[in-house]
């Protein structure tokens, strides 16, 4: 119990924080008379959720898949891209060029192409969320393929190692802190693809429910879409974080973590 | 003379750089005979790691022959061990997973390799550490444990790179002792590189003198003291007439001045 209640403090705190937040909102709502169309009171959009649970659990759903499958499909094309661009002098000259020039555009202009290409489904919103992403995942995952010691290589050339045995023995383990960052970039960019694509066409998923919510000046649905994707953003993030520590309890960033993920066992 | 086991012909070392190429090693003819320990000692910039990369197949050479057992070295050796300046321990795994690493990295049976990789450990006074992870360990046992992984397929040659270099005295003379007895009991071919004239007379058969500016070598000596080297040899007469030796050649080459 004890060892619970000290695991929890940081969640604790958060949860404190907003709850602080939330009354003083309330409080400064009604005090000042805020028109509720304006600013609604924390007390109108968590009465706005009750009334309709499904509908907004059916919608997040929705969102939550789409930047997961897009999450994915950006993490395993990145990290292959990556390894392409580190091992081959013709990938790196060619394929960052293009990702360069790529990640140059806007994506938010591309979301229209994709619906014209795929049309108003799942799809163009995968593809938003893997446009946008791949970047941090290749940038970093690049870094830490490159930022090894020399004498490491130098260990595997003695053993005649081949370069694949060096790849997955010495260089990918020694990338994955990097590869995780880029990771916690990229969840938070599937996200923000995802709703960039149901912004622009489609009839599924909470930035759906935002545009139809600010047709009819609903504001306080619009703040239900709101909070939902704030903790849904923070769950995406937080299982990332929950991944690497579990992965990586050797790495300097993880030791001795107070929350009880990454503690080694000690003889 | 029989054939040498390691023979440098002539070989030279040059480093392309932007205000043109950077003679590192110059004409080195050097023999050094099977289950010998040869120390290599020079001041720093004398080329004496580059040499031990050459001899590696690390680092091309540009010039003369490196060969093993009459073969020419073109790729590193398949009975090569080497222990570098730095541990270069694999943070994310075990030290008996990084004493491991040696076989896996050959493609070998990790398994048929742990009561071997547990044995070293113990020889080196790890046994208790061998589930630990690197960082646990202090800088003395971090250095043995990767003694430990250079030794794990028993190589009959061992290339060690001023391995000690970064310990403090007392864990440095412990290696030494531990080194030493190592060598006595398998015999292995012993290629080490160091600046401390104490720890070349301590451990070595045979000391080679190089000297900088180009990286040569100066002077090739055998060093003719009793098998069994109790620390307290350093403090015989004869222990201190070989350092001398070769303190006079640093000072005749300049390197202490002030002195």
């Amino acid at each position: 119990m004890h060892e619970w209640w000290r695991r929890t403090e940081r969640v604790r705190s958060v949860f404190l924080v907003l709850i602080v937040i939330a009354v003083l909102w309330e409080i400064a709502v009604r005090s000042f008379g805020i028109r509720t169309f304006i600013l609604p009171p924390p007390s109108l959009v968590a009465k706005e959720f009750t009334e309709a649970p499904a509908y907004f659990a059916k919608h997040s759903v929705f969102t939550l898949g789409t930047t997961a499958a897009g999450f994915f499909i950006a993490l395993v094309l990145g990290v292959a891209a990556a390894v392409g661009i580190v091992y081959s002098k013709f990938l790196d000259r060619t394929l960052s060029a293009i990702l360069v020039s790529l990640n140059a555009v806007p994506k938010v202009a591309l979301a229209p192409l994709f619906v014209i290409w795929m049309g108003t489904g799942a799809e163009p919103k995968i593809a938003i969320a893997i446009m946008i992403a791949i970047f941090p995942i290749v940038i970093d995952t690049v870094l830490g393929l490159k930022s090894i010691d020399p004498e490491m290589l130098n260990l595997a050339r003695s053993c005649r190692a081949s370069p694949l045995k060096t790849l997955l023995t010495i260089r990918f383990p020694n990338a994955l802190p990097s590869i995780f960052a880029g990771m916690k970039v990229a969840i938070s960019f599937a996200l923000v693809g995802a709703i960039v694509g149901e912004f622009v066409a489609g009839d599924r998923g909470l930035g759906y429910v935002i545009l139809l919510a600010q047709g009819n000046f609903d504001t306080p649905r619009v703040f239900v879409a709101l909070v939902l994707l704030g903790v849904l953003g923070t769950i995406l993030f937080y299982l990332v974080d929950m991944a690497e520590s579990l992965l990586l309890p050797w790495h300097v960033s993880q030791r001795g973590r107070d929350d009880g993920v990454a503690n080694l066992p000690t003889t | 003379m029989t054939d040498p086991y390691i023979r440098f012909d002539h070989v030279e070392k040059t480093y392309p750089s932007a205000r043109g190429p950077i003679l590192a090693l110059k004409d080195i003819n050097l023999g050094i005979a099977a289950g010998d320990f040869v120390s290599v000692l020079g001041p720093s910039g004398c080329g004496k790691s580059t040499l031990m990369k050459c001899l590696a197949a690390l680092e091309p050479i540009t010039g003369g022959r490196i060969t093993i057992g009459g073969a020419p070295v073109t790729e590193p050796p398949d009975n090569l061990g080497i222990v570098f300046q730095r541990d270069v321990l694999l943070d994310w795994r075990t030290v008996l997973d990084n004493v491991l690493v040696t076989a896996e990295l050959r493609g070998l049976d990790k398994r048929a390799h742990r009561a071997r990789a547990l044995e070293l450990l113990a020889l080196f006074g790890l046994k208790d550490y061998s589930d630990r992870y690197p960082w646990e360990l202090s800088g003395g046992m971090r250095q043995r444990a990767s003694i430990c992984r250079a030794l794990l397929v028993d190589p009959a040659l061992l290339l060690m790179d001023e391995p000690f270099g970064a310990l403090d005295a007392m864990t440095r003379d412990e290696l030494n002792i531990e080194l030493r007895r190592m060598w006595q009991e398998t015999g292995k071919t012993v290629v080490f590189i160091t600046h401390s004239i104490t720890e070349a007379v301590y451990l070595s058969q045979r000391i080679v003198v190089m000297s900088r500016n180009p990286g040569r070598i100066v002077e090739v000596f055998d060093v003719d003291l009793p098998k069994h080297r109790p620390l307290a040899l350093r403090d015989a007469p004869e222990f201190g007439r070989y350092s001398s030796h070769v303190r006079g050649i640093f000072s005749a080459m300049g390197v202490f001045k002030g002195d």
